[in-house]
């Protein structure tokens, strides 16, 4: 199978997950919280004429306050834990976390040290983690509709 | 004669003490005559300083080393004065106000070392924020690397730029677009940028600080992540630094795929910058053709190596995996690449609307590109003639043709058209390397690193690399990682200068610059 029809397959089954919970779209805001920026040739690579999630209801918006869900990749350096905070607070509930790399889901090779606050989690709760350094393009679309999934859980249960 | 002996005809008593190991020549002189010394070499001898690094070596002689490495291409050689600093007295003439590069490596150093440079122009903090604690250096030996200090107030201050309607806008680190984090600060007057000045190191991950406290075979690994989208490059340096200090001859195969992936890494770099380049001038046509270009690479790379970064493939004494069983669908991805990518660039050159954006657009003159010691193609594109692929030959660069391309007009369109030209120069060292491919083994066997020192040099796609380690009971005791980015950040402030805002990006972008691989 290629790769188009791998997305083609995939990004179905996202695009109708998107439908039944948010109605129309998902919106993303990226945050670069440390990562060594190969996590970020990948998630530009989403938007490329290959994968084109956007045709799928996924939109990379500009601002925390338009998004319904926060992409955060890197282990979190000393230096962003605050940024990463006041993104996180500037973005409206419900709202959905995804921890995108190795670095974001415990530290990675850098770690905790003195520098890095080794993982999202220790700084913001994450609803999901993508693992993978970086994770190829399908894992993420796959990470996105685990974080989909648990949406629907959460207010199934009446949590959101 | 040569420069060595220049330096010592000069300066004949007050050079202490002479060393050899490599092609590394080290000079051991007195600090009180440091900016007399490199001033000489710089600009007399007219050699660039490409790095400045300091060593915590107490444990041995009591004392802190601070090293000013020169590159002197005429005969692949390095050229290091070294200057002893007591932990009593740590202060040490700055050479700043005589040479422009040294600027953020004097900062870095007093922020990591606690090593103060006197007489510098600037001496706010660089990788340490200001919440960090005073009197506390994450790379003295002391320093444990899992230590959280406190943090404690304290406020960055701007340069501040007045005058009626002059306002300013701040930018990041969280940016709009999927980039890596930093602050800009723009003083404007109307649209035109008056001032900018960036603040970086949001990204400062201790790696310098890890290299010391992880094993030498995780070290590479290390490496590949220090700049993503460079990590080819990175993970070689790092490997011939440490072949160079364990005495390893390379197989010439792997020597040779070596070359094929820092060609590929370079590819897919450039064809992204160029794609940048215009989306941010909105010509999506444009920027769609470049992206699916590069992706093609990126597919390209995977099935060749099984990561779409080429991760994993390097190592040390050579390379994990064999490409040569996979040369001629190489060739036929490549041929195809490069048609298209021949293609767009006609079509992006014939397109007024984006022409018009990035001629004269960003300019970096010679003199400024010089003094801030500007590398790799921006450097290039500002007619600074110098490629470590020729002047530093390494991995089997010697045995290929290839031009190395320089433009004069210092703008956005000609650092788009080096690139551009890189690629199909790129393009025909792959096909060199792999019609040429030797047979033989792919790595030689590494039980132990001896202990030494050694410096590795390697022209990444954004610039020269630098690494330069100390081993010591097979493990890394001091590993400096210089990225081109280090570099080049600083010539962004001149560059936007008398440009509107809205130029900025494209500015930005042309320039092509890691946070990572800077803040480290």
């Amino acid at each position: 199978m290629t790769v188009e029809d791998e997305i083609e397959i995939m990004g179905q089954r996202l695009n109708d997950k998107i439908r039944n919970i948010f109605g129309r779209s998902l919106h993303i805001r990226e945050v670069d919280a440390g990562s060594c920026n190969a996590c970020e040739v990948e998630v530009n690579a989403l938007s490329n004429p290959i994968y084109d999630i956007e045709r799928f209801g996924l939109h990379i918006v500009a601002s925390p306050r338009h998004a319904d869900m926060l992409l955060v990749t890197g282990p979190v350096t000393r230096n962003m834990e605050l940024a990463l905070l006041k993104t996180y607070n500037a973005t409206p509930s419900p709202k959905l976390v995804a921890a995108m790399g190795s670095c974001a889901c415990n530290g990675g090779i850098f770690g905790d040290t003195y520098a890095s606050c080794g993982g999202v989690d220790k700084i913001i709760p994450v609803d999901v983690y993508i693992p993978g350094c970086p994770p190829r393009p399908q894992a993420v679309i796959f990470g996105l509709m685990v974080a989909l999934d648990k949406l629907e859980q959460k207010i199934r249960k009446k949590e959101v | 004669m040569n420069s060595i002996e220049s330096i010592k005809k000069e300066f004949n008593t007050n050079v202490l003490e002479v060393s050899t190991s490599h092609n590394e020549t080290y000079l051991t002189v007195k600090k009180e005559l440091i900016v007399k010394m490199c001033d000489y070499i710089y600009h007399h001898l007219n050699l660039p300083i490409v790095c400045i690094f300091a060593t915590d070596e107490r444990k041995i002689d009591g004392s802190f080393k601070i090293h000013y490495v020169f590159s002197e291409v005429k005969d692949d050689a390095f050229i290091i004065l070294r200057i002893s600093i007591d932990e009593e007295n740590p202060k040490y003439p700055s050479i700043t106000n005589k040479i422009a590069s040294a600027n953020w490596y004097e900062r870095e150093i007093q922020d990591m070392f606690g090593l103060v440079p006197q007489g510098h122009p600037d001496p706010r903090r660089l990788m340490n924020f200001e919440d960090w604690p005073a009197g506390v250096h994450p790379l003295r030996k002391d320093f444990d690397i899992k230590t959280k200090p406190p943090r404690v107030d304290g406020e960055y201050i701007y340069r501040r730029v007045e005058g009626e309607g002059v306002y300013e806008i701040p930018v990041g680190p969280v940016h709009a677009g999927v980039i890596e984090p930093g602050h800009f600060r723009f003083s404007v007057a109307g649209e035109p940028i008056i001032n900018l000045e960036i603040r970086h190191f949001y990204t400062h991950k201790g790696v310098e600080k890890l290299f010391e406290n992880i094993s030498i075979d995780k070290a590479v690994f290390l490496a590949e992540r220090i700049s993503g989208d460079n990590s080819v490059a990175h993970a070689v340096t790092f490997c011939q630094a440490m072949e160079k200090i364990a005495g390893l001859n390379i197989p010439p195969r792997a020597n040779h795929i070596r070359t094929i992936l820092l060609e590929l890494e370079r590819i897919y770099n450039h064809i992204a910058d160029i794609a940048g380049i215009a989306t941010d001038v909105a010509f999506s046509f444009g920027a769609a053709h470049a992206n699916k270009l590069k992706e093609d690479v990126l597919q390209l790379n995977e099935r060749v190596t099984g990561s779409r970064l080429l991760r994993g493939m390097n190592t040390i004494g050579g390379v994990r995996r064999d490409i040569g069983g996979r040369k001629d669908e190489i060739l036929l991805s490549l041929s195809i690449i490069q048609r298209d990518f021949r293609k767009l660039m006609e079509h992006l050159s014939s397109t007024p609307s984006l022409m018009d954006r990035i001629e004269t657009t960003g300019r970096i003159y010679n003199d400024i590109a010089k003094g801030l010691h500007v590398v790799g193609p921006v450097g290039r594109a500002s007619g600074i003639d110098r490629d470590m692929r020729r002047g530093h030959p390494y991995a089997a660069y010697k045995e290929f043709n290839f031009k190395v391309i320089v433009s004069k007009a210092g703008d956005v369109h000609a650092r788009t058209i080096v690139r551009a030209d890189e690629v199909c120069e790129s393009v025909g060292l792959i096909e060199q390397a792999l019609w040429s491919l030797p047979e033989g083994d792919l790595r030689v066997k590494v039980d132990k690193i001896p202990d030494g020192h050694a410096l590795g040099i390697c022209e990444a796609p954004r610039g020269e690399t630098i690494y330069w380690i100390r081993t010591s009971g097979n493990k890394i005791e001091r590993c400096k990682v210089r990225d081109p980015s280090f570099c080049n950040w600083l010539s962004i402030e001149y560059a936007v200068l008398d440009n509107i805002v809205p130029d900025f990006p494209i500015i930005n972008k042309s320039l092509s610059l890691s946070y990572s691989g800077n803040d480290m």
